[in-house]
């Protein structure tokens, strides 16, 4: 049986300073402001395809890296905007490509959904539902074979939790103890179905009880309290206790994807989230009621991150789209 | 500087839609977030939010308006510190309704599918012993796996087993547990658990215990192995070894018993590869483990206990993309790979002692096919039988076929004849199971039929 299904989070060696606060403050915005961005240019035809935003969810992704360190790898499914500005890839790539432009991550043949920085080790952006769940087990087998002390963190949805993938990934990370930790981003809803109408049984940070492996439900609207879990399961994992299984309880606020409607909730309970749970709003007036900083420097950070996405937004724009020639490279890695 | 709020597109197919309802009025103050209007298009009605921060300064089309199109200014927003009545900024400009044409682009016949020729073979003339096709395969993972560090084994039963049909034999014991590895019966997981450790900078070799077995696992090797290079614009490569026996073994019907040579040649981000002799089996897996790319290996399980002369010089290697003239002759060409390069050198054994003088090619590798040294042998021979153990449905000898017409077709004295499996699922019993494979005969008969004897 998993030993610490409601195993307390271990707080200890967590110090999240003033800065600290503000910097995840400007890391969510920054997410924040670029997918209302990303929506708009969608809206313009700049954007096509499938395009799915994070809108809501930015405290799972900023608190989890808040705690990972350098040599840890990420991985996570198509809602992937936030994870790779949270990473640290530059906001400029990440618009071109959504835009399909040369100056992309994936010279605009990836798409919203397809993006990689081994540089950043990030490591898709992954359109097949839980397909990022056995490749990210196979990041933390690559992490412990090469000893380089790194852990990979594997998100995905409380839809991919039914996929059959997880769970044979969950049994291999638990029997050869892999450095892996499972963060479920349950936004409540697989598209249109929500988790009561999907989901079996145990809470679904429990699912990996068959294997041992030891969960938590942690409030993914609170980055601090993202980033105590985070800290915990992934000391876990790195001491060689094997795989750790996060359930981030969040929200998002848009639709599936840009097509989406989102008829099967009702407007109340999302301005209900919006108004008491919103990530953003709730560290912002904890910064002003701990006088961390005052309006005046929020305004500053607003329009330093307005800047930093007007420039991506420029950038989406003005590179070139991919050279025709383009069409035919990177089909093969020339031996 | 005011901006133009335009009408936007709420789904790929958007092209109009009706304004249906303005949430927020002339004048009135607006957040990123702020819910502006609600828009009807062609699948649903979505509500439209606001970007930027500012005052809705006018109202340009009426709520209730039909056939709005896609970009129309819809409003004026202008910023709170900010004088009314300023001229609005220019619009970003609109996206080209259609993508441009790659005038320049390559032929599509010429470019993806003939790769240019392999580096030329250099004729072996060192010594060599006597070898199965299993312990050639076994000694070519042993070489690759002394060689570099980074190669692992994986699979059922590979490491403490020795290998379901023994081709990991002695691997565990020189390499330990941590590169050679028993998995559980978890073929999609195990799979895409390899991919992720190519990404992560290893070099796996995944065995399936059959390839019918990969199917669980196809996903894995298509989306996530052969795709991702191209959708990462060239960054995330995945060299990776997926082998294992393919195609019929013996009286085990339908499921297993199957030829993937077509699935996976059909596309674009693999290497296909299927040997005959144990000296290609060696120095072709010794090939694809060197690779960069995602390769699938395909064994025969029948070849197995099959000996053959294979080279003993440990840096003997066979290029992948060339195939190999196992005999020479003029009046007909037979293409076969794995085991049917048996059956066709049987074939031409008879053949020849009715004065027709067959020259076999064994493919070797399906994809890229070496179209070079067929279409060579089809200007001689002007004759071309190809021979594979899968379905005849959009199999190897239909590809082949369409290039003989495409290459060389003033050469072709006879339409290329395909000797193929049966188009049904391989029966069991030993009679029906005879009836569905090729046989030496099926072979001899095609090549009189284009030799018009």
């Amino acid at each position: 049986m998993a030993k610490s299904a409601t195993r307390p989070a271990s707080k200890a060696g967590v110090q999240v300073t003033p800065q600290d606060l503000i910097q995840y403050y400007r890391d969510m915005l920054l997410i924040r402001r670029f997918e209302e961005k990303a929506g708009q240019l969608y809206g313009m035809g700049l954007i096509g395809g499938f395009c799915h935003l994070y809108i809501g969810q930015e405290a799972v992704v900023v608190g989890m890296q808040a705690a990972a360190e350098p040599q840890d790898s990420v991985i996570t499914s198509y809602r992937d905007h936030g994870h790779m500005l949270a990473c640290g890839m530059d906001p400029k790539g990440v618009m071109a490509e959504l835009t399909g432009r040369r100056g992309g991550y994936s010279k605009g043949k990836g798409g919203s959904m397809h993006m990689f920085s081994r540089e950043k080790k990030f490591y898709g952006g992954h359109g097949i539902v839980a397909a990022q769940v056995p490749i990210g087990t196979g990041l933390g087998f690559a992490h412990k074979y090469n000893e380089d002390n790194g852990v990979n963190m594997a998100y995905f949805g409380d839809g991919a939790l039914n996929q059959g993938q997880v769970y044979e990934s969950f049994n291999m990370a638990a029997l050869w103890k892999l450095p892996v930790v499972y963060v479920i981003e349950n936004n409540q809803y697989a598209m249109g179905t929500s988790v009561a109408r999907s989901a079996a049984g145990l809470k679904l940070c429990d699912r990996g009880a068959a294997y041992g492996i030891p969960g938590q439900q942690v409030d993914g609207m609170d980055v601090v309290k993202v980033k105590e879990a985070a800290a915990m399961a992934l000391a876990h994992a790195r001491s060689g206790d094997g795989p750790f299984i996060l359930e981030m309880n969040t929200y998002r606020y848009r639709g599936h994807s840009m097509s989406d409607p989102a008829k099967y909730r009702t407007k109340e309970e999302v301005a209900k989230m919006r108004q008491e749970h919103d990530p953003i709003d709730r560290l912002r007036e904890r910064l002003l009621a701990e006088k961390i900083i005052d309006e005046a420097g929020l305004k500053n950070i607003d329009r330093e991150i307005k800047d930093i996405v007007s420039l991506a937004t420029e950038f989406a724009q003005s590179s070139p789209e991919p050279d025709p020639s383009e069409m035919w490279t990177d089909i093969l890695v020339e031996a | 500087m005011p901006t133009e709020i335009l009408m936007p597109a709420l789904s790929p197919t958007m092209t109009e839609g009706k304004l249906a309802k303005w949430l927020k009025n002339a004048g009135d103050s607006v957040k990123p977030g702020d819910i502006l209007a609600e828009i009807e298009t062609d699948k649903a009605t979505m509500e439209v939010e606001a970007v930027d921060e500012g005052i809705l300064e006018k109202i340009l089309v009426e709520a209730g308006t039909e056939n709005v199109a896609v970009n129309a200014p819809i409003a004026i927003l202008r910023g709170e510190d900010e004088a009314a009545g300023a001229a609005p900024a220019a619009k970003a400009p609109a996206p080209k309704a259609d993508a441009p044409v790659p005038a320049a682009a390559p032929s599509q016949v010429a470019a993806p599918m003939i790769v240019k020729a392999a580096a030329a073979e250099p004729e072996y003339t060192g010594a060599t012993a006597t070898h199965t096709v299993r312990e050639a395969l076994r000694d070519a993972m042993a070489e690759e796996m002394r060689r570099d560090p980074k190669v692992f084994l994986m699979g059922e039963e590979v490491a403490e087993y020795q290998g379901a049909y023994k081709v990991s034999q002695g691997l565990l014991e020189e390499f330990g547990p941590k590169r050679v590895i028993d998995t559980p019966i978890t073929e999609h997981g195990f799979a895409g658990m390899s991919v992720g450790a190519a990404f992560g900078g290893l070099r796996p070799i995944v065995e399936f215990m059959t390839f019918n077995f990969a199917m669980q696992a196809i996903d894995h090797i298509i989306n996530s192995a052969a795709k991702t290079l191209y959708m990462s614009g060239g960054q995330m490569g995945c060299p990776i070894v997926f082998r294992g026996p393919n195609g019929a073994a013996s009286r085990v019907a339908a499921q297993h018993s199957q030829c993937y040579a077509s699935w996976y040649a059909h596309c674009p981000g693999l290497k296909v590869v299927s040997p005959y002799s144990a000296a290609d089996a060696k120095g072709l897996l010794k090939s694809a483990i060197r690779d960069p790319n995602p390769i699938i290996f395909l064994e025969n399980e029948m070849l197995y206990g099959q000996s053959f002369e294979v080279p003993t010089d440990p840096e003997f290697i066979v290029p992948i993309g060339k195939a190999r003239i196992v005999r020479t002759g003029k009046h007909v060409t037979i293409t076969a790979f794995s085991k049917m390069v048996g059956t066709a050198i049987a074939a031409a054994d008879i053949l020849a002692k009715e004065g027709i003088e067959a020259e076999v090619i064994d493919l070797r590798t399906i994809r890229p096919l070496d179209t070079d040294t067929i279409v060579a042998s089809v200007k001689k021979t002007n004759r071309l039988v190809s021979v594979e153990e899968g379905w005849p449905f959009a199999g190897i000898g239909s590809e082949l076929s369409a290039l003989m017409m495409e290459l060389a077709f003033d050469d072709l004295d006879a339409p290329v004849a395909r000797v193929h499996g049966a188009d049904v699922p391989l029966p069991y019993a030993a009679n029906l199971e005879k009836l569905s494979l090729p046989q030496p005969d099926w072979i001899v008969d095609a090549a009189k039929r284009v030799c018009y004897r």
